[in-house]
């Protein structure tokens, strides 16, 4: 048996790599999140892979040589220097990982940096079918970041000044510059900051909501409702029901990678050890 | 290179690309000389009736299709759109009508000596496809002075009507004035018997080649399919098309003899329903070989099968056959014909593509998707693109949704 496949102490790593935000965990065999790290994916993908990497192994308590087996996802997938395994979508692993999380039959909403996606899982975690959202930013991370600067807020802001809001804004339009400019109007009628930014949380919600039907548990995973709590509650406010979050929502797609890496490892392993004892 | 070795090159496509050139050039010295009369035809229009009155006959949809698999359309689409024709508005219209303006044409570079697309006599539409093409053909009626002429064709049709025959027959009738006008000369009924005689042998040889992509493994993708194509859409009602067929069969029936796969290791086996993106067809052709996955059979292409042409009664036949065409046809029959198709070919699973500016062939905006879904458990994803508008595909998000979509069926099997 190879050493690798029983030693608890291996590291499996999944790497997400956005196009907004890179995100990076390392967990053990059970599954258990050992270490993470998130930063802005920038324009040098390696470059960012590798110091999420170093900062997660080192929250773990683990060095590179650990590594038993890294996939990367995501949209830099194939620039993570360091990384051969880039086959999996950020689609598979938000599966994965969200079933990982909540392992029934779900929906995954994911909110990120340029696209939204709704993932059907199936009570085994089989993957029943998945949208992801047209080519415009509305209802993205992207167009929150567009609007923050519309608004002179920061990122940070936005979930308090959402939350204590006492009215809230009204936009029609599917488009990131249409919105932009009722957000304009709404600045030009003196409108407080808060209900603006309110209503920037609904239009969202109300992009992704139309993107497909819901199942009835429904998961929501990325940086955006990591940061932005409000919107989760909004969304549950609006489909009438719960919505589940685990810890760390952003890091769902890592995590899923990191489980297909552990998963391949230990099937690899498994069938070195049936060959070999054949062989025997 | 190893997507490339991949993806098996078919031998025949040489004769073919002999066979096409000889028609462009055939075409080029009919409208230059004045030899022949040259009529512009909408792709499923009456071009039996045309060939027949001796026209050489000229597809634009099919110079659309170069503009858009050249990529040329790129830079034609903005012109047509500045001109007061809308990016929403079908972008075959839209590039070729570009390209008009700009005089310049694919077939120069594909066809030394060809420096236009060649001048018509006559335009001649059916709407049984979309409305685009009347708009389109009354564009260089304007510009040309040339006279635009067609046939109203009925649409979201059920079950195909004696009374639609009917009206559809009457108004390919009511045409042949104008055009004997044209050319001068009566037209021959036996003429038209055989052309249609040859048009129908010629579908049923493009049938038996799709047909082909029943074999596990394919011999034949749906990428392969839309260049094959072309002596169907722009050959039928002569000969060398059905020679061509002829050959290309023999070659693909050679392969399945010899368990020859179009695509290396084919694990997968997918439906195509839309057009194709033109810009794309080589990039989604070697994303789909990379993941051993062969797109083998398509609404779009088994479209230039027609079986109801008749020599016995040319004229009735030609409308029935323009009648039962699956674009002409309502939500509940294409839902029918999709199923039969996924069944037929053992599918896996089934890409809708949604063409941003042809609302007539994205079949996904109406809960057709769903439905076919529901009742047949064969998974589906919509693509978000456009058969030549660019800049409505995002080469990166199709790869995803390909690529995860692929990922699904895998998990699946
Ligand atoms: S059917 Fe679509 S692609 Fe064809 S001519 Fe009409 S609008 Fe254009």
């Amino acid at each position: 048996m190879r050493a690798a496949s029983t030693n608890t102490s291996s590291a499996f790593v999944g790497l997400d790599m956005g196009s907004s935000r890179s995100k990076v965990v390392v967990i053990d065999q059970s599954g258990r999140l050992l270490g993470h790290a998130v930063r802005k994916s920038g324009i040098d993908f390696s470059k960012t892979a590798r110091l999420c990497l170093d900062t997660a192994l080192a929250m773990a308590g683990a060095e590179f040589g650990d590594i038993a087996h890294a996939i990367a996802t995501g949209y830099g997938r194939g620039n993570v220097g360091f990384v051969t395994d880039a086959n999996k979508t950020e689609i598979g692993c938000l599966a994965r990982g969200g079933h990982h999380f909540f392992p029934e039959a779900i929906t995954v909403i994911d909110i990120g940096g340029q696209d939204n996606k709704v993932i059907k899982v199936g009570a085994e975690g089989q993957r029943l079918g998945f949208k992801m959202n047209r080519k415009c930013a509305a209802g993205t991370g992207a167009f929150l970041e567009e609007m923050s600067a519309r608004l002179d807020v920061s990122l940070e802001e936005m979930n308090d000044l959402a939350r204590a809001a006492r009215e809230m804004i009204k936009l029609g339009s599917y488009c990131t510059v249409f919105s932009a400019t009722e957000v304009l109007e709404s600045i030009r009628h003196g409108k407080p900051v808060s209900d603006i930014v309110k209503g920037i949380f609904y239009s969202m919600i109300r992009r992704v909501l139309e993107m497909d039907s819901l199942t009835e548990r429904v998961v929501m995973t990325g940086g955006v409702v990591e940061h932005n709590v409000y919107m989760v509650e909004m969304t549950a406010e609006i489909i009438g029901r719960s919505v589940l979050l685990c810890e760390h929502p952003q890091l769902v797609g890592a995590m899923g990678a990191a489980l297909y890496a552990r998963d391949e490892h230990l099937s690899a392993s498994a069938a070195t050890e049936t060959q070999s004892n054949r062989g025997e | 290179m190893a997507e490339q070795s991949m993806r098996r090159k078919i031998r025949a496509t040489e004769l073919m690309n002999k066979i096409m050139s000889d028609y462009f050039y055939g075409l080029h010295e009919a409208a230059t000389t004045g030899k022949r009369k040259v009529a512009w035809c909408t792709s499923v229009g009456p071009a039996e009736l045309l060939r027949a009155m001796g026209f050489a006959v000229h597809f634009p949809e099919n110079h659309g299709a170069m503009l858009g698999s050249t990529r040329m359309s790129t830079e034609f689409i903005p012109v047509a759109n500045a001109s007061g024709y809308s990016p929403d508005i079908c972008s075959y219209l839209t590039a070729d009508i570009g390209s008009w303006m700009k005089k310049i044409t694919p077939l120069t570079k594909a066809y030394p000596g060809i420096d236009s697309v060649p001048k018509p006599d006559v335009l001649v539409y059916n709407t049984n496809q979309c409305r685009d093409v009347q708009d389109w053909f009354s564009w260089y009626s304007k510009e040309l002075g040339v006279p635009a002429i067609g046939i109203s064709s009925p649409k979201n049709v059920n079950e195909v009507t004696e009374g639609q025959i009917d009206d559809v027959t009457r108004q390919i009738e009511a045409l042949i004035p104008t055009l004997e006008g044209i050319t001068g000369n009566k037209l021959d009924m036996d003429r038209l018997r055989d052309t249609v005689a040859l048009s129908k042998e010629c579908s049923e040889l493009w049938r038996k080649v799709l047909e082909t992509a029943m074999a596990s493994p394919s011999p034949l993708t749906f990428f392969d399919g839309t260049i094959q194509m072309g002596p169907a859409v722009c050959l039928r009602g002569t000969q060398e098309a059905i020679d061509y067929y002829k050959v290309l069969l023999a070659e693909l029936e050679e392969r399945i003899d010899a368990g020859v796969a179009a695509v290396e290791g084919e694990s997968l086996r997918i439906y195509w329903e839309g057009m194709p993106v033109w810009g794309r067809l080589r990039q989604n052709s070697e994303l789909f070989a990379t993941l051993r996955t062969t797109v083998l059979a398509s609404t779009y292409c088994s479209s230039w099968i027609f079986p109801s042409f008749d020599a016995k009664d040319p004229i009735r036949s030609m409308a029935k056959a323009y009648l039962e065409l699956f674009i002409v046809r309502s939500d509940a029959y294409k839902e029918q014909y999709i199923k039969g198709m996924l069944e037929k070919y053992r599918i896996d699973g089934i890409i809708y593509h949604d063409a941003k500016t042809c609302p007539y062939n994205s079949n996904n905006r109406y809960g057709l998707p769903q439905r076919v879904e529901a009742a047949t458990g064969i998974p589906s994803l919509v693509l978000s693109g456009d058969l030549n508008d660019l800049r409505c595909v995002s080469d990166e998000q199709t790869k995803t949704n390909i690529v995860a979509f692929v990922e699904q069926l895998q998990e699946r099997k």
